[in-house]
């Protein structure tokens, strides 16, 4: 009965008033994904809006400096609205088109999701409401004012610890107050099925053209890709071409935040347990009574507590291997990337970064490394600058 | 008749028993603001009238709750309480009670706490029935079957967008059926704009489960009108609203309160 499996993990825990708008959200995606006009229309939006594809670009100071793997950066920050969010949004915003609404709303926890919805909202003409941690709208304000730019209205919200699973939980509020005209635009490979299938599918663009590059570059596929994992889109697109290529090791990078043998941990594989949240099972950051974690890192876009559930397969089954990152770790990554390569990354990505400094040297010169740099980093900077004790008014 | 239909048998289905006797169904969130006082205001409900008592088990993210039960979760659990520690206040009720109960609460703590042992303590308790909401038809299979083992009713959900969901939803359902009154989460309206006669006679032709009407009940007229066009009424941010504004000296207030709805409902 159940749908939307990854093997144990995923499913439809949601509450009744949205299983129809699940089925018929299922139903319109079954139709559209194989509708040559909208398959071209998403294309096109892609191509000439989003500026697609996306770079692969080889980091040769960075590999140099490093002494093993070389280094390929897949450049999702190069991305209109500056991630990998947009790919997602323009599939589910020209999705939500096709079925009639008007409305979009969506979580986002360090601003990147909201920004891009809004975007996608703004340029197809549908009205957008945004559901923001307190916190985070404090450490992003940038992204706040930009989403309102779009024509966003963005609601604080200042419920539970005030970050992206609050969020979450507004928004799927929001979403059964009002889902007649409202597509709720979710922004992880995570929640009810059909999501997690979704998301990852407008994501996978990222591997589809990353597998082609590599192969056109090298001659031969990566021996790893590597990024970083909140609820997990740009690492499920980053991976999901590679996972039949059993050579290819898939690494994903997990918020430790200031370590896994601490509170402060937003890491899941690593001190989470099996559970159902959000909509899904999978892994959760828990008490023993199964109350949700409150969860921390310094980048508001992996502090969630939960991953996504073809992620938690990939775990189980080994094909992915998930490793913690610190936030320190993390911070000098993202000084180290724009120092070597002049390129200023997300946090979210610098967590990706940080992983290969210490890895790249295990392996042979004429193997690969592809990093998915899944976000700029101009939001981060005044966030970076405090953290570094410099005090900079954004 | 479901094999589960015909197996699970217990103190909630007497709830319903008497013909044209409506229902008064109250919910408050254990732990808020104390242990000793859920057992307190339970027994007054009880008093008070109330044929059936919902208790919440305090869950960290009630997705499916308006601001009025989110607080009355997050005050209980910022005092401590646990899955545990609700097994004890129900322990504590029936030293006393034989009054019908209900659980209440999100998936995540039934499925952590092991859902043989959670529904083990539910038999042993007499806790006779669960309700949680972000368990849909689709999903229901895991936790019906342990919570039929263990004698308690998996209560189904049917909400104003249901539709077609409707029959299969009321053939499978027991205990009785929670219709869901109005879009959205918990909390109290003004209003209730869903044409829930219709619905509930939808259920009705393909069942004959009780059907009892919940969200955003809160006054005697909104009482005696929902329970008129079903079994009877649920009724839950009302309820903690009066804990959260009176805290542990609550009782006196809780008692009034519950016996105006208990007549209203009466008199449907």
């Amino acid at each position: 009965m159940s749908r939307g499996r990854y093997g144990i993990h995923g499913g439809q825990y949601i509450s009744e008033t949205l299983m129809n708008e699940l089925i018929r959200l299922e139903e319109a995606y079954e139709h559209y994904k194989n509708d040559p006009g909208f398959v071209a229309e998403l294309n096109k939006l892609f191509k000439e809006y989003a500026g697609r594809p996306s770079l692969l670009y080889y980091a040769e100071k960075m590999t140099k400096d490093l002494g093993g793997a070389k280094i390929y950066l897949k450049r999702e920050d190069l991305n209109h609205t500056g991630s990998h969010k947009i790919n997602n949004v323009l599939g589910q915003a020209l999705l939500a088109k096709k079925m009639g609404k008007t409305r979009l709303i969506a979580e986002t926890g360090a601003g990147q999701h909201g920004v891009a919805t809004a975007t996608a909202a703004a340029l197809l003409g549908m009205e957008c409401e945004i559901f923001m941690g307190k916190e985070d709208t404090d450490r992003q304000a940038l992204n706040v004012y930009r989403m309102e730019l779009l024509g966003a209205k963005v609601h604080p919200v200042t419920s539970g610890t005030m970050t992206l699973k609050d969020a979450v939980n507004e928004t799927m509020r929001e979403w059964t107050n009002r889902v007649s005209d409202t597509h709720y635009c979710l922004g992880s490979v995570m929640g009810p099925h059909p999501f997690p299938m979704i998301v990852r599918d407008f994501q996978s663009v990222i591997s589809r053209e990353a597998r082609e590059q590599i192969l056109a570059a090298e001659g031969k596929l990566p021996a790893a890709v590597v990024a970083c994992v909140g609820g997990g889109s740009n690492a499920m697109g980053a991976f999901y071409n590679f996972i039949p290529d059993e050579g290819v090791e898939l690494i994903g990078c997990e918020a430790a935040g200031k370590g896994v043998d601490t509170a402060f941990t937003a890491a899941t594989i690593a001190t989470g347990t099996l559970g159902v949240f959000h909509g899904m099972k999978s892994y959760f950051c828990q008490d023993e009574y199964g109350q949700i974690a409150p969860v921390y890192s310094i980048s508001a876009g992996l502090d969630y507590p939960g991953i996504g559930p073809e992620h938690a397969h990939l775990h189980d089954t080994g094909r992915a291997q998930y490793v913690p990152v610190t936030d320190d770790e993390a911070v000098e990554a993202f000084e180290y990337l724009a120092r070597t390569e002049g390129i200023i990354c997300a946090i979210e990505s610098a967590h990706a970064v940080a992983h290969v400094l210490k890895i790249a040297k295990n392996y042979r010169t004429d193997q690969s490394i592809i990093i998915c740099v899944s976000g700029r980093g101009d939001k981060d900077v005044a966030a970076i600058a405090r953290y570094r004790g410099v005090d900079i008014h954004d | 008749m479901t094999e589960i239909q015909k197996k699970v048998k217990n103190s909630v289905d007497g709830v319903f028993d008497t013909p044209n006797k409506k229902a008064f169904i109250g919910f408050l969130t254990a732990g808020d603001p104390d242990a000793d006082s859920t057992v307190k205001f339970i027994l007054e409900m009880e008093r008070a009238g109330a044929d059936l008592i919902e208790i919440g088990l305090p869950f960290s993210d009630p997705t499916a709750e308006g601001v009025v039960i989110q607080d009355a979760n997050i005050r209980a659990l910022k005092n401590g309480m646990t899955t545990d520690g609700v097994f004890e206040i129900v322990r504590r009720v029936r030293e006393t009670s034989r009054l019908p109960l209900a659980f209440m609460t999100y998936l995540n703590p039934v499925f952590h706490y092991g859902y043989d042992r959670f529904f083990a303590k539910c038999e042993e308790l007499g806790v006779g029935a669960i309700i949680i909401p972000d368990l849909p038809y689709e999903e229901k299979e895991e936790v019906e079957e342990p919570a039929a083992a263990h004698n308690v009713h998996l209560i189904s959900m049917i909400a104003p967008t249901s539709e077609e969901r409707i029959r299969s939803i009321a053939e499978g359902a027991h205990g009785f059926i929670y219709v869901v009154s109005s879009m959205g989460v918990t909390g109290v309206r003004s209003e209730i704009t869903t044409d829930l006669g219709a619905m509930v006679e939808q259920i009705r032709r393909v069942t004959d489960t009780p059907c009892a009407i919940g969200f955003g009940i809160s006054t005697p007229g909104q009482a005696k009108e929902m329970a008129s066009l079903s079994d009877g009424a649920i009724v839950g941010s009302a309820i903690v609203k009066i804990i959260a504004r009176h805290g542990a000296q609550a009782a006196e207030e809780l008692y009034q309160y519950v016996k105006s709805m208990k007549d209203a409902v009466a008199e449907a």
